[in-house]
């Protein structure tokens, strides 16, 4: 940890107090003065950490606000009060370019202004509630005051181009395809992108708001569906979170099991998606294999789970559902006959020179861009940012196994493909691992009884999802209910890359571009 | 190339046999537009999806139906790129308040006669999400519904079976 010696020395030599305490083996939590906001974050830039996820809290008349940062597996939980009457704060949005979104996301919703912020438009609220209401402070009622019918959002003003033959191409919030709303904005000539702009928010269904005053249960449900396709994993996140702030110990039985369906999440979505890609650049073949080898998989959770994609399987304390000997020699069995048709799959696909073609060197994001926006999961792993929680911060029950991250540099479209199947490999291994030490274990042992937190005790979890890491941020208020629930699933970092990989790129490489790092929509408008 | 063909051939056919819900099925489906799609729609219905405000777990399973088990384009369902090409809207998620507008203008490109369908809990009647300052909740609160389909997510054999219940002629 010698780099975090030197940043906390460098932090003193600036005259900054801070009051620091260990929350957890991985996390610091770091209290500071808000004049010194920004050049923590100057600070933190010159020692190569990592801008992981930023949130404020409210307390009373005043709003916490927090930033947290990592490097190497450890992670510093910034925190700030600031004064409720008129509050500001210097924006880190200057330095780290990831702060961006979030900072805005910040201000729509609690009303916090971060001076001298690069991008003064709004980003969540669209017309639903006012430009001077803010739905995250205490005084807002969750029914807030909408019109009969909340009017689009015309005033977002989006980067123009201006030039011969220079035309813009609108697309969304509905799109032709089968997937979430969002607005993309082209600016291209003929037809290269010379500029895309995001436009976000149109599923902003107040999950912050609507979490406070859940059970433990509750709360669980709806991280379940922060987003859909990674259900196990933000669940996991939130209970993490939740058990953290209770200072609860899981069996580790429920700890293994939960490994195990998150493995088996991240092993689905990267077959339903390396299909995907080789569909959208109309490779039928193995779009249909790999969708036929996802179906399988999803249909073996629900003959032995009850649920096709595990939804609401992990509870605060443990799991509700055990794997007994007979599902875990089905699944080993099930592990073999995937290698087998992996095996045969996958050549026949790298064979394929028209879909090399179309994969290698579209859609590039260069390590640096990677790094500068923090670029989390296979996208950043693709681009050689080498981190994933489940080695470099272990919980249970990976801190006994040897987790294997593929890394690439390539960091095109090819490259991605290629890291999320070497990761379905590196899953399966670990699922294997996961299953022989259950069956070490006496069955049944499956919850911790729940200890109700104290008011105003927090937890953070982080985990790694399939699509990277996930923080998520809980707080208790009295008589076990939760005052403050907020998810930073790893879409809320990894669209900002998407906008740099398809500069260049033609713009019907786009869709191919867009599934090659398929963020979610839900989980980053909340 | 020999790869490929070696590996469809050996693969076969996974496409499995469906029929329609039966009665006692149906009348838990709580479909009244039957009598009506039969008339005009026999045997070919093209669906525009709308995603409102869903958590991305419908999507899933709506894309699981063009998987090769259940294959739904064999019984004339098509999923189409625009609401002018539709006769059916397939709604998921509660209709977040950012996402009304747009929504309505949908219904409204849909040319006549068209039939709503709310896919999921959160369509149906607000799930999880319900109703509030960034949500309208179920999809009944914006726009007209004609079916419900229930489930967190529905499973796909759920879905098919209620698209093909709305196919199935009139005995």
């Amino acid at each position: 940890m010698s780099w975090k010696i030197t940043f906390l020395q460098q932090i003193v030599e600036a005259d900054i107090f801070v009051k620091s305490t260990q929350i957890s083996s991985h996390i610091e939590l770091c209290q500071i003065d808000d004049s010194h906001w920004q050049q923590i974050a100057q600070i933190a830039k010159a020692n190569q950490l990592r801008w992981a996820a930023g949130f404020a809290v409210q307390s009373g008349e005043q709003f916490h606000v927090h930033a947290c940062f990592e490097r190497k597996g450890a992670y510093l939980l910034f925190r700030t009060t600031i004064n409720g009457a008129k509050p500001q704060l210097p924006s880190q949005a200057t330095v780290y370019a990831a702060a961006n979104r979030s900072e805005r996301h910040t201000h729509d919703l609690f009303g916090i202004e971060f001076l001298q912020h690069p991008d003064s438009r709004g980003w969540t609220r669209h017309q639903a509630w006012g430009r001077h209401e803010y739905p995250l402070r205490h005084d807002f009622p969750v029914s807030g005051t909408p019109a009969e019918i909340t009017p689009p959002d015309t005033s977002y003003h989006f980067v123009e181009a201006h030039g011969v033959g220079v035309y813009e191409i609108p697309v969304g919030p509905v799109h032709a395809g089968i997937i979430e709303p969002g607005h993309f904005r082209f600016q291209a000539v003929g037809e290269l992108i010379l500029n895309l702009e995001e436009r976000l928010g149109y599923v902003h269904k107040g999950i912050e708001k609507i979490a406070e005053g859940r059970t433990p249960e509750g709360l669980a449900k709806l991280a379940g569906r922060v987003s859909g396709d990674t259900t196990v994993s933000h669940t996991w996140a939130a209970c993490m979170a939740m058990e953290h702030a209770a200072g609860l110990e899981i069996p580790r039985r429920a700890a293994l099991i939960r490994g195990i369906f998150a493995e088996r999440e991240r092993i689905a979505n990267h077959l339903g998606d390396i299909g995907a890609i080789c569909n959208d650049v109309a490779f039928t073949f193995a779009f249909m294999q790999m969708m036929r080898l996802k179906e399988l998989w999803c249909r073996t959770n629900y003959e032995l789970f009850g649920h096709r994609f595990l939804m609401d399987k992990i509870v605060a304390g443990g799991v509700n559902i055990d794997i007994n000997d007979a599902a875990g020699k089905f699944m080993l069995i099930e592990i073999n006959e995937l290698r087998v048709e992996l095996a045969q799959i996958i050549p026949a696909i790298d064979l394929s020179s028209s879909l090399e073609d179309r994969i290698y060197t579209a859609g590039y994001l260069s390590p640096q861009t990677a790094e500068l926006f923090g670029t989390l999961g296979f996208v950043g792993r693709a681009s050689g940012q080498n981190f994933d929680v489940r080695r470099d911060a272990p919980y249970a029950p990976y801190e006994n196994v040897k987790v294997k991250v593929p890394l690439e540099t390539q960091g095109d479209i090819a490259s991605r493909f290629w890291v999320r199947y070497k990761e379905i490999n590196a899953s399966l291994k670990l699922i294997e691992q996961f299953i022989a030490q259950l069956e070490l274990l006496p069955e049944g042992d499956l919850l911790a009884p729940w200890i109700i937190p104290d008011n105003g005790s927090f937890g953070l979890g982080i985990v790694e999802g399939w699509r990277g890491e996930i923080i998520t941020y809980v707080e208790f208020g009295r008589n076990n209910v939760i005052s403050r629930f907020y998810p930073r699933d790893p879409s809320q970092v990894n669209w900002e890359p998407l906008e740099k990989a398809v500069l260049n790129n033609i713009v019907p490489d786009f869709p191919v571009c867009n599934k090659s790092f398929n963020c979610s929509y839900s989980g980053s408008d909340l | 190339m020999f790869d490929i063909f070696k590996k469809i051939v050996t693969t076969g056919i996974v496409t499995e046999t469906y029929k329609a819900a039966y009665d006692e099925e149906l009348a838990t489906l709580g479909i009244e537009i039957k009598h009506r799609i039969d008339k005009q729609f026999s045997g070919s219905l093209a669906i525009r999806q709308v995603d409102a405000g869903s958590c991305n777990g419908c999507e899933l399973e709506i894309h699981a139906l063009n998987n090769p088990f259940y294959d739904v384009e064999r019984f004339g369902i098509h999923f189409v790129a625009s609401p002018r090409h539709a006769d059916i809207l397939l709604v998921t998620g509660v209709v977040s308040r950012h996402m009304q507008t747009a929504l309505l203008r949908t219904y409204e490109a849909t040319p006549d006669p068209k039939w709503v369908i709310a896919m999921g809990d959160c369509a149906s009647c607000g799930g999880e999400f319900g109703t509030s300052y960034a949500s309208c909740g179920a999809v009944s609160n914006v726009i007209p519904v004609d079916m419900t389909i229930s489930g967190c997510p529905p499973t796909p054999l759920v879905l098919l079976k209620s698209l093909l219940t709305l196919m199935e002629k009139e005995k």
